[in-house]
């Protein structure tokens, strides 16, 4: 019998089980006795977000008020008192010139955001128009087995963020590809399991810096003969290398701890080493590989940002060390901006993650 | 010749000073198209017994003879029945068969191997949750996935490892009734370890008790002259059976209080005179 999917059961299963809540609450499902429930998992979370932006904003207050007033009494000390009345006045009227450079309030930021969506229409708009120009002419060049033109223009904060979920998937794969496999080898012989103990105790908490660093010698060396920008093909290789120990260790650990149960049955049913390994290994040991993998894919995005910022690869980590570096007036708050971007992705890829493992895992208790 | 053939078997788990004999001297000897139920205590070395037959471990000394060659791990000849179904929670019904299938009869088409499952999962009454996973399922239809699954192999000989003993009495007998009905079919030679003495004799041609281990061995072994089929309901007034069942209960209960009588004698009382308070 096939079941309906609702949204709910959706939700539910991606651990967003507020969603359904409040879909509850517009429609009136909202029984009694769910009141309290209702206040614990919506009402709560929600003056808990209020409350914290109200925190933000006080703090951010003072630190502005504690900055001006440092401004000011610089002014007083080095000029005197015309120029001390002079700051405070410009100040006062929120000139560019003489604002305070500090932690910006919540309104600060969401006025950022809004200019970086602005920007990024603009850029989009630009885009558009440039390949309705470029068409015809890149037809042409391609005919004649020429490359087209493409848009080289700046780009724009959402750009950045596909940027940089393309190099954090990249790193992924890639640690997908190198972890899986070799924690299934060590998994199954105690022999290459105490060979590559020592190499995994010793790089698996070598920091991303590091990490960045040896592969730059190595790429760089490796690429010396390309033109080709280097960048990406660096960060995501260290974004994969740094974040591929903890599926290497779940893999082996799944592998080499598959239920005896299990392997009586392959014993008695006389499988060969491959089916053994796909059909009865591989299967059971899928839950702690995916758990596995969901580390993996946070520390991959953690480290993603330091490591864009390193290696000068285009994406929200060199967005926040280049809206740093450039201290314009709204730079902070784009920095923050670039920091809630981060911290939801980060949030959003966890729940991807969980909904496959979900999907994938049996549950252990129930089966045998 | 026997059957299936134990020779004076033993074997120890654990090594130096923690080394125990779990099985010592046991001796069996099965025909062909027997139904033999061993009965014994739990933890009296039931299962290591099974798995020294199934091949799966080997006997420290001893010989385990299968159609007079000596069995060397596994064989598809010999299907087992594990005691928790041992079914694989990411199969369905179907796949679960299936595997065994396949491996039994690696160079037939695919036809030929779904005919085979979907056959066995009929024999079980259990085509309407071909689909399901096994965590999807009662106790009593996993151990009945579990048989179609050890029977649709062809063994020459099948082996069970209490494999009712997780189920509630009503499922068990039905269950009975199902593995006999099979057996009766083609009369494959059947070892049952059970501790239940009276699902023995209601199986069984012959019972033999295990005394508990460590150094659990054979006891005499116990005929039942009861034509087939038996019918469980007539089966509590045949003079035969009660005979039969008070002797097995009566063997077994003299163990049991052996057992206890040694217990007691190991504990020694500390010498204590009680204080008076009363002068």
């Amino acid at each position: 019998m096939k079941q309906s999917i609702t949204l709910g059961r959706v939700t539910k299963f991606m651990g967003l089980g507020i969603f359904s809540t409040l879909k509850d609450l517009f429609t009136g499902k909202l029984e009694k006795e769910d009141f309290k429930n209702f206040i614990r998992k919506t009402i709560v979370p929600l003056a808990s977000i209020l409350l914290f932006i109200g925190i933000w904003h006080i703090g951010a207050k003072a630190l502005y008020n504690k900055e001006a007033d440092f401004k000011i009494q610089k002014a007083l000390s080095d000029q005197g008192q015309a120029a001390a009345d002079a700051m405070e006045a410009c100040i006062a009227s929120g000139d560019v010139s003489c604002k305070p450079n500090t932690l910006p309030s919540p309104a600060q930021v969401w006025d950022s955001y809004k200019s970086l969506l602005r920007d990024h229409n603009i850029i989009a708009a630009d885009k558009a128009a440039f390949k309705e120009k470029t068409a015809v002419l890149n037809e042409k060049r391609i005919a004649d087995g020429l490359d087209p033109i493409t848009y080289t223009g700046r780009p724009s904060f959402v750009d950045q963020i596909f940027r940089s979920l393309k190099t954090v998937f990249a790193g992924f794969l890639l640690a997908l590809l190198i972890a899986v496999p070799l924690g299934i080898f060590i998994g199954l012989s105690p022999t290459l399991k105490s060979s590559f103990n020592w190499f995994i105790q010793i790089f698996k908490p070598v920091s991303p810096v590091v990490w960045y660093l040896l592969v730059f010698m190595i790429v760089k060396t490796l690429l010396i003969d390309s033109n080709e920008d280097s960048s990406f093909t660096i960060s995501f290789i260290s974004v994969g290398l740094c974040s591929m120990w903890a599926t290497l260790v779940n893999t082996a650990m799944g592998v080499s701890s598959v239920d005896k149960d299990y392997i009586n049955v392959a014993k008695v049913l006389k499988l060969g080493p491959f089916q053994k390994i796909f059909k009865v290994v591989l299967p059971s040991s899928l839950p702690l590989i995916f758990t596995g993998l969901k580390i993996t894919l946070s520390v991959a995005w953690m480290v993603l940002i330091a490591i864009e910022l390193l290696a000068q690869s285009p994406g929200l980590g060199l967005f926040v060390w280049e809206e740093f570096q450039n201290g314009a007036n709204d730079s902070n708050a784009k920095i923050i901006v670039a920091m809630f971007v981060i911290g939801i992705i980060g949030f959003l890829l966890d729940r991807l993650m969980l909904t496959i493992q979900n999907w994938v895992s049996f549950d252990k208790t129930e089966a045998i | 010749m026997a059957y299936l053939e134990l020779n004076n078997i033993y074997k120890n788990y654990g090594q130096g000073d923690s080394e125990t004999e779990v099985l010592s001297n046991i001796n069996l000897s099965i025909e062909e198209g027997e139904f033999v139920a061993i009965v014994g205590f739990t933890g009296s070395g039931k299962t290591t017994l099974v798995n020294l037959i199934n091949g799966l471990i080997e006997p420290t000394k001893g010989e385990v003879l299968f159609k007079g060659k000596p069995v060397s791990g596994t064989s598809h000849e010999r299907g087992v029945i594990f005691q928790n179904y041992s079914l694989l929670p990411w199969l369905t019904v179907e796949q679960n068969v299936l595997m065994a299938v396949k491996e039994a009869f690696p160079k037939r088409e695919k036809a030929v191997w779904k005919r085979k499952a979907h056959y066995y999962i009929e024999m079980v009454g259990l085509t309407p949750a071909i689909n399901k996973l096994p965590k999807e399922l009662s106790g009593g239809m996993r151990q009945r996935v579990a048989v179609a699954r050890a029977l649709s192999m062809k063994p020459d000989m099948i082996i069970m490892d209490e494999p009712l003993g997780a189920l509630d009495a009503l499922t068990r007998g039905t269950l009975q009734d199902q593995i006999l009905n099979i057996w009766e079919k083609d009369k494959r030679t059947a070892l049952l370890i059970t501790n239940d003495v009276d699902e023995g004799i209601y199986m069984a041609d012959r019972i033999i008790p295990l005394r508990p281990g460590p150094n659990a061995t054979l006891g005499p072994e116990f005929k039942i002259d009861i034509d087939r089929p038996r019918d469980k309901t007539e089966l509590n007034d045949n003079e035969n059976f009660k005979q039969t069942r008070n002797a097995i209960i009566e063997y077994l209960m003299d163990i049991g209080e052996e057992r206890k009588a040694k217990a007691t004698e190991e504990i020694l009382l500390p010498e204590l005179t009680p204080i008076d308070f009363v002068k």
